[in-house]
């Protein structure tokens, strides 16, 4: 029997493996997919509409230019903006910007927040119909989000919130599903003693969650901020109904404006790829920071 | 960390997919308090502990939940009052020419977007659990799906385009005619298939990953012990030992792609002519540029449906929920 398997770890130790190499070679690919359109977005960012045209498939940008940026945060003048491809029509990122920012950070710190509180009564306290309640806020989970959509934006509308940040954030300020699901999870695992030693010298709940527990669960509570950050940075449809007034826009649905301001026989592609590029940041900045834990926040640990 | 990589389940579904078959079962095994503390119970200091979450969720889901179901029933155009008509509107819906071509195009959309994108990260999830577990390139196949929607339908707007776009330039060097991509009836759901496997297929294959890594060494020890071949092994044990995890991706992936929405928004906004005008993309239509929030009610709980359905047929007929391991 060990003479089946010594030959396979022959093969392993030769110079040369095709198996291997080619799983490499493939791999490289799926990554130069993943990753290469990026730069291409890069490139375009820094070059001017004149020269992408005639240099369509240069590598570097065609004609360094600032100009697309610049279009982007509103410091050039139409005229400006017109002479470079740009639709002249006033645009202004830096709004969109904050407003992404102040959007994602609220509903970020309230829903892990509140989302923590509820998971510890669901996981810790014992209460009647304590889960029947829990089954109830998952099954939100199946819920489409449009289906929630159309029935909160009448009520956003009738509180007379339409196009304020107030009505952005309102729906996920209180909880998601998924923020209550994970931290309870935490929470079910969590060593009880020190817990239970508190209890004993007559803490009370609030002092335990807030002093205890809250300092405890560090880490998962800073991987669902940024799975839940990113989430709503990239947020499109409920922002693309409330928050439509230039005031309240946020970025995914300020760039789907600007493209549609783009002049559509010529787009102003270098503009565009721009204000792709100054969305994405954000995100790229969190990845490069904290890359390890959210790549290792994904996986189904549930199922065998 | 340690103890985070270990328990909760991660699956990044923010946006209101279903979480693990498990979760339910989980309260009864494990929710009991130690023995003898605060017998009767901590209902006062609960309620307060969930009362901004019960807010939300009255507020935000349940509530909005039973009145988009009364909705579907009523004509209601903002102005006014919603007036109740019994099923006209799914009578409608039924003889609605564009209803069914968006249940046609969805469902062109799904069946590409999760044959390819599956079977792409499945094998990508092979290659990573053969060759390299690096969090680097596991990072860098993930990057896509860290990208808004509205980013990955530019990039590609941009990349894909028919006069300049760089993949047009690569499609001519190989002597083949130009494709437009975005501005062709018969190319445009598989482009937004494509796009949206390009965002997905780092994710899912992490995904797949993580439940090839559950699986034990012992088992691949003992087949190759009896002379079973790679090709063989992964088919009769990979394969049926990944089944739970791959049924889960796929009610998920499934659920999410029925939902296309944001790449369809920001580049064809439902043409050439009826050729992306998906299902959710038509709900968003007549609910807000015709104000008829009605019909558009009743289109979102035939959605809800489907996609009910759809969830349902996957677990009971893939055994999603029994894992061959035990």
């Amino acid at each position: 029997m060990t003479t089946l398997s010594s030959p396979k770890a022959a093969t392993r130790r030769r110079p040369f493996n095709w198996r291997r190499t080619s799983a490499w070679v493939l791999l490289a690919i799926a990554i130069a997919v993943s990753v290469l359109p990026f730069y291409w977005v890069l490139r375009t960012a820094f070059s001017t509409n004149g020269s992408l045209a005639s240099n369509s498939a240069s590598l570097l940008p065609a004609d360094f230019s600032l100009g697309a940026f610049k279009r982007v945060f509103g410091l050039q003048t139409a005229s400006e903006a017109i002479a470079e491809g740009g639709s002249g029509a006033s645009i202004n990122f830096w709004q969109y910007l904050l407003n992404s920012l102040l959007f994602s950070s609220i509903t970020t710190a309230g829903a892990v927040f509140f989302s923590s509180m509820a998971a510890y009564a669901f996981a810790r306290l014992r209460w009647k119909g304590r889960d029947g309640v829990f089954t109830l806020f998952l099954g939100t989970m199946l819920v489409p989000p449009i289906f929630t959509a159309l029935p909160n934006f009448l009520l956003v509308k009738n509180l007379g919130l339409l196009n304020s940040m107030l009505g952005l954030v309102l729906p996920y300020l209180f909880m998601t599903p998924f923020a209550i699901f994970f931290m309870r999870q935490f929470f079910l695992n969590m060593s009880r003693e020190v817990e239970e030693a508190a209890m004993l010298d007559g803490a009370k709940h609030w002092r335990i969650f807030f002093q205890i527990v809250m300092p405890n669960a560090a880490a998962p509570i800073a991987t669902l901020a940024l799975l839940t950050f990113m989430g709503q940075w990239n947020e499109y449809f409920w922002p693309l109904l409330v928050g439509t007034s230039e005031e309240s826009r946020v970025l995914t649905v300020g760039l789907g404006v600007f493209k549609s301001q783009s002049p559509q026989g010529a787009p102003d592609w270098s503009g565009l790829m721009a204000a792709t590029l100054v969305s994405a940041l954000p995100v790229l900045i969190l990845f490069s920071i904290f890359g390890k834990k959210i790549v290792n926040s994904i996986g189904f640990s549930g199922t065998k | 960390m340690t103890t985070l990589t270990k328990h909760p389940d991660p699956e990044l579904s923010a946006s209101g997919k279903p979480g693990n078959s498990r979760k339910s079962r989980k309260p009864h095994k494990r929710g009991k308090p130690a023995a003898g503390f605060r017998g009767i119970g901590d209902l006062k200091i609960a309620l307060l502990f969930i009362a901004p979450a019960m807010v939300g969720f009255l507020l935000f889901y349940l509530v909005p939940t039973i009145r988009g179901i009364y909705l579907s029933f009523t004509e209601y155009s903002i102005l006014g009052d919603p007036e109740w008509i019994g099923v006209k509107n799914y009578q409608q819906i039924v003889k609605d020419p564009l209803f069914w071509n968006a249940l046609g195009v969805t469902s062109e959309y799904v069946v590409i977007n999760i044959v390819l994108q599956t079977l792409l990260a499945l094998g990508l999830a092979i290659l990573m659990h053969r060759v390299a577990k690096s969090t680097l390139i596991r990072g860098a196949l993930l990057l896509p799906y860290l990208m808004a929607n509205v980013i990955a339908a530019l990039l590609w707007f941009w990349m894909l385009d028919y006069q300049i776009g760089i993949v047009n330039q690569f499609i001519e060097w190989f002597g083949l005619p130009r494709v437009a991509f975005f501005g062709s009836e018969e190319w445009a759901i598989p482009t937004q298939a494509l796009i949206n496997t390009w965002r997905h297929m780092g994710y899912t294959a992490l995904l797949i990953f993580a439940g090839l890594q559950a699986i034990p060494h012992t088992v691949y020890e003992a087949a190759s012990i009896d002379g079973s071949k790679a090709f063989s092994t992964f088919w009769r044990i990979t394969l049926p030992l990944l089944r739970p995890v791959l049924v889960l991706v796929l009610v998920v992936t499934v659920i999410g792609s029925f939902q296309v929405f944001d790449t369809v928004a920001v580049t064809t906004q439902g043409g050439p002519v009826n050729a992306t005008r998906v299902l959710q993309y038509y709900i968003y239509q007549r609910a807000f540029n015709e104000q008829d929030f009605g019909y558009g009610s009743a289109l979102a709980v035939i959605l809800f449906l489907i996609l009910a359905i759809v969830a349902f047929i996957q677990m009971k007929f893939l055994r999603g929920n029994q894992s061959d391991l035990d």
